[in-house]
């Protein structure tokens, strides 16, 4: 492969990777934030909103890394993707600006407003900025999934020679079938990112034996919403992906599963390693039929290999693809097994004195950050090796006039910065939580 | 449809400068307005609410340039290669920088953080002067429409150009000057005594410098690039332009005298809004002039999206900018008057 090129790939999905680690903790919990507030308003108990209050200043921090770490997204477009760009900028710019006009502008004004202005503008306009902040960062989420959904799926558009295309359908994009499936999915995932924090807050303050009664608060809301978000995620979204999917992407489906020869009866890989030379699944342990069986509801249902098409067009590490679908279809099956017995012990009453389950709760919390990893890197390695699916290819959208000497020496300095943010990052939420005593007892701001 | 997405993003790009601007600017005076650290708070405490809102205008600009020029937008992107990613990383550290200051009480926590906060304030009011230097003076095109410059070359205005060359280096100081100034008045406004006191004696020192540099660097861009008389001569109308840039110069003074801050912040940013209606009218219809000559030039013609898209942006867009600055002015009503020094936001 080119060196340019695969230095181009490597500086967006690293930025892009990093960058998704912040918004999907903000996404999350921005409705978490709202629902406490809400009880605030509704029975008027101070502590939903110390409950909040605190929840707002993980948010907060969130939301700075987010917002430093997402400008350079915005920018690589054009730097590292140039000839991606002139070719559909005219297209899928339409989205990335609508999220700037409407989305970014929205989130910025109301932030200030959420968190230094609960004493000046009182308790009904601050629960409407916890509403509209929501409201903000969800919408920043659909902008820029739709631009996504647009590459994996692309529609309304027309080609205007010299390799450029146009829009013809601004409804068609915006509504693109791929967009609303994909953002029900995505968006379920950054709501169980949220909802485990928030389980695994309750469960570290009942282990430590501090704020208590939070402690308590946290874990039933949390483990709740981490139980309905876990199985959202299974069903529907996730069987909707996978249709969706099947239909507009069949040799990534193939590739995803780890399906090499076409077959009637397909089963489903559980675990095994994919040996792409031999084009075979190593040591498998397979359901027999039950892929045929999901994707066309058939047992016996024919399903193409990855045998039934071109070379040119396989994804081009199929080995990665698989491991990363598996990973999250994995963590996903385990979110909903540990959520299950969580729920059924807080039913009985259980839940608060059980030190192994706190624990498994606490220490559950950075799975959704890699399954929601995972499964962009199925999104983002299953497009290859089309840049936009079936129109532009990867090998003619990076910017050729940038050297790979270049690229080389910007992604390093990405690599060093973020470093440098990580570490602060997590410092400040150790504090943050180290203090939580302090802020959810404090009165007022 | 094209020159109305011309003046759209345009007005974006001065709306950016003129309200990042002077947080950018508050930024460059920080250590000479704010003499100790409670002062230093209190520079931020006034930027704190407005800045991220301030600078979401670059981003909503460029994704306007984006989906209205995506040829212009990928041409000098890619380009500027280098220089951008320069100015997104002092993106990174000037807003943590801002943000983190305040979660920690340490005096070497702050007096980090106000260091990193200085230097990327002045040093992205320099990158950002070149920027609009380069656009001007122009790049060297190829026939694809692309370029690639290095950061630098041999410093002089020629066809094989680097991002900083004399004449850019004296655009980047022209802004720094009117950005230190701009942020100076806005300090005053915001903040009284001492403070107070120090912000307008920074625009006063500052006032100098900015009418000696304004006036090098107009003779220098005719020097530089002397068709951007062209338009001028076709429409003089067009000299009303730096008329007004003169009489904001003279405003700014009038009004620092008199020592009434608010005309004063107002005066600098009608002396921004002047400079780069200026540059935008100079260069119209060009987007990205070629110093490789004028054929490879990038025109609002070749470097716009299609007609539909950017018949129903203009819908969203004049909807979603509404919206957007109903926010601004509610916000800058919610926090506005003096600040109150020691009080945590
Ligand atoms: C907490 C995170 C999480 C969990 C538990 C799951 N997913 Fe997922 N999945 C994502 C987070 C995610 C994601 C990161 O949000 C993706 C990437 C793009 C998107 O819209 O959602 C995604 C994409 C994605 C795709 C699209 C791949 C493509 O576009 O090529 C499919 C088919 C699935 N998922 C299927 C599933 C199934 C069957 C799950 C069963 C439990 C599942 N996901 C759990
Ligand atoms: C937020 C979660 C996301 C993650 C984790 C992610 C991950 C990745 C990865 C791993 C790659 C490299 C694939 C390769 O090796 O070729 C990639 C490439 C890319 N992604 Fe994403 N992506 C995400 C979201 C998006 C979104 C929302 C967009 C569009 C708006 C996008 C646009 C691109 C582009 C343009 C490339 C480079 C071209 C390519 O190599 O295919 N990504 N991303
Ligand atoms: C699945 C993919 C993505 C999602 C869901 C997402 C969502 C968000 C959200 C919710 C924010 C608000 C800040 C925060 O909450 O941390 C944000 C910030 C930002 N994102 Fe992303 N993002 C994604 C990928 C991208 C990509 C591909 C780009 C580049 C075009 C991008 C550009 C930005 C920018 C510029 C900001 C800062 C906005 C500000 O100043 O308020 N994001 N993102």
């Amino acid at each position: 492969m080119d060196d340019a090129l695969l230095l181009h790939r490597l500086h967006f999905a690293f930025t892009i990777t990093y960058h998704y680690l912040f918004p999907q903790l903000t996404m999350g919990l921005a409705p978490l934030i709202v629902f406490f507030k809400t009880l605030f308003i509704w029975k008027g108990e101070e502590r939903y909103n110390r409950a909040a209050f605190f929840l707002g200043k993980i948010f907060a921090i969130a939301f700075i890394f987010g917002v430093v770490t997402g400008i350079p997204m915005e920018f690589q477009f054009g730097t590292n993707w140039a000839r991606f760009s002139r070719a559909v900028g005219g297209v899928i710019g339409q989205t990335l600006a609508m999220e700037g006009v409407f989305a970014f502008f929205l989130e910025s004004a109301v932030l200030g407003v959420f968190l230094f202005g609960e004493r000046k503008v009182g308790q009904r306009l601050h629960w409407l900025s916890s509403v509209l902040l929501f409201l903000g960062t969800w919408l920043s989420g659909y902008f820029i999934v739709a631009t996504n959904a647009w590459m994996q799926h692309p529609v309304g558009y027309e080609q205007v020679g010299d390799g450029k295309f146009q829009l013809t359908s601004f409804w068609s994009l915006i509504f693109n079938p791929w967009a609303i499936y994909q953002y029900m999915h995505n968006m379920g995932g950054a709501f169980v990112t949220g909802s485990f924090a928030v389980a695994a807050l309750g469960a570290f303050f009942l282990l430590s034996k501090k704020n208590v009664d939070f402690g308590k608060l946290f874990l039933r809301t949390g483990v709740v919403a981490a139980l309905l978000g876990s199985v959202w995620m299974l069903f529907p979204s996730g069987d909707f992906q996978a249709k969706m999917v099947a239909k507009h992407q069949p040799i990534t489906l193939a590739a995803m599963e780890g399906v090499f020869k076409t077959e009637n009866g397909v089963g489903i890989v559980l675990v095994g390693q994919p040996n792409v030379h031999e084009q075979r699944i190593d040591n498998p342990i397979i359901v027999p039929n039950a892929l045929s069986f999901m994707t066309y509801q058939r047992w016996d249902a024919e399903l193409k290999g990855l045998d039934a098409y071109p070379k040119e067009d396989h994804p081009d590490n199929i080995a990665l693809l698989y491991y990363a679908y598996h990973i999250m279809v994995g963590l996903g099956t385990i979110f909903i097994a540990i959520m299950i017995v969580a729920a059924l012990q807080l039913w009985r009453g259980k839940l608060f004195g059980s030190n192994l389950l706190l624990w498994v709760l606490m220490l559950a919390f950075p799975l959704p950050f890699i399954a929601n990893t995972a499964g962009w890197m199925t999104s983002e390695l299953g497009r290859q090796p089309w840049l936009v699916y079936g129109l532009v290819r990867t090998t003619g959208g990076f910017s050729s006039t940038v050297s790979a000497g270049n690229a080389l020496f910007t992604l390093l300095g990405f690599m060093g910065i973020y470093t440098l943010l990580s570490i602060l990052y997590l410092f400040l939420m150790y504090r943050v939580i180290d203090n939580a005593g302090k802020y959810l007892a404090e009165e007022g701001e | 449809m094209e020159t109305i997405w011309f003046a759209i993003v345009a007005l974006m790009i001065t709306a950016y400068v003129v309200l990042d601007g002077f947080d950018l600017g508050a930024g460059a005076i920080h250590f000479f307005v704010g003499k100790n650290s409670k002062e230093r708070a209190g520079v931020l405490q006034a930027i704190g609410p407005v800045w991220d809102g301030n600078e979401v205008w670059l981003l909503a600009a460029g994704g306007t340039l984006y989906f209205a020029f995506p040829v212009l937008y990928s041409s000098a992107f890619s380009g500027f290669y280098l220089p951008l990613m320069i100015v997104l990383w002092l993106l990174i550290f000037r807003g943590i920088g801002i943000e983190l200051r305040h979660q920690m009480d340490h005096p070497m926590w702050h007096s980090f953080w106000d260091f990193a906060f200085s230097v990327s304030s002045i040093l992205l009011t320099i990158f950002f002067g070149a920027a609009l230097g380069n656009v001007i003076r122009g790049v060297p095109l190829n026939a694809d429409g692309y370029f690639f410059e290095p950061l630098w070359t041999d410093w002089r205005v020629g066809t094989q150009n680097g991002i900083l060359d004399w004449y850019t280096v004296l655009t980047g100081v022209v802004s720094l000057t009117a950005l230190s100034l701009h942020g100076a008045s806005y300090l005053a406004v915001k903040t009284e005594d001492g403070m107070n006191e120090r912000a307008r004696k920074c625009v006063g020192i500052s006032w100098y410098f900015l009418v000696a540099f304004t006036a090098l660097s107009l003779i220098a861009t005719v020097y530089a690039r002397p068709q951007v008389l062209n338009n001028y001569r076709d429409y003089p109308i067009g000299w009303l332009v730096p008329a007004v840039v003169v009489g904001a110069l003279a405003a700014i003074k009038y009004f620092h005298s008199k020592k009434s801050d608010k005309p004063m912040f107002i005066s600098s940013a009608a002396y921004l809004v002047g400079m780069l209606v200026g540059a935008v009218f100079a260069v119209y219809p060009n987007v990205l002039p070629a110093s490789t000559g004028d054929e490879y030039s990038l025109t609002i013609h070749n470097a716009a999206a299609g007609s539909y898209g950017l018949g129903v942006g203009l819908v969203w867009w004049i909807i979603g900018i509404t919206i957007a600055v109903t926010y601004f002015v509610l916000l800058y009503r919610a926090f506005g008057g003096k600040i109150d020094l020691g009080s945590e936001h």
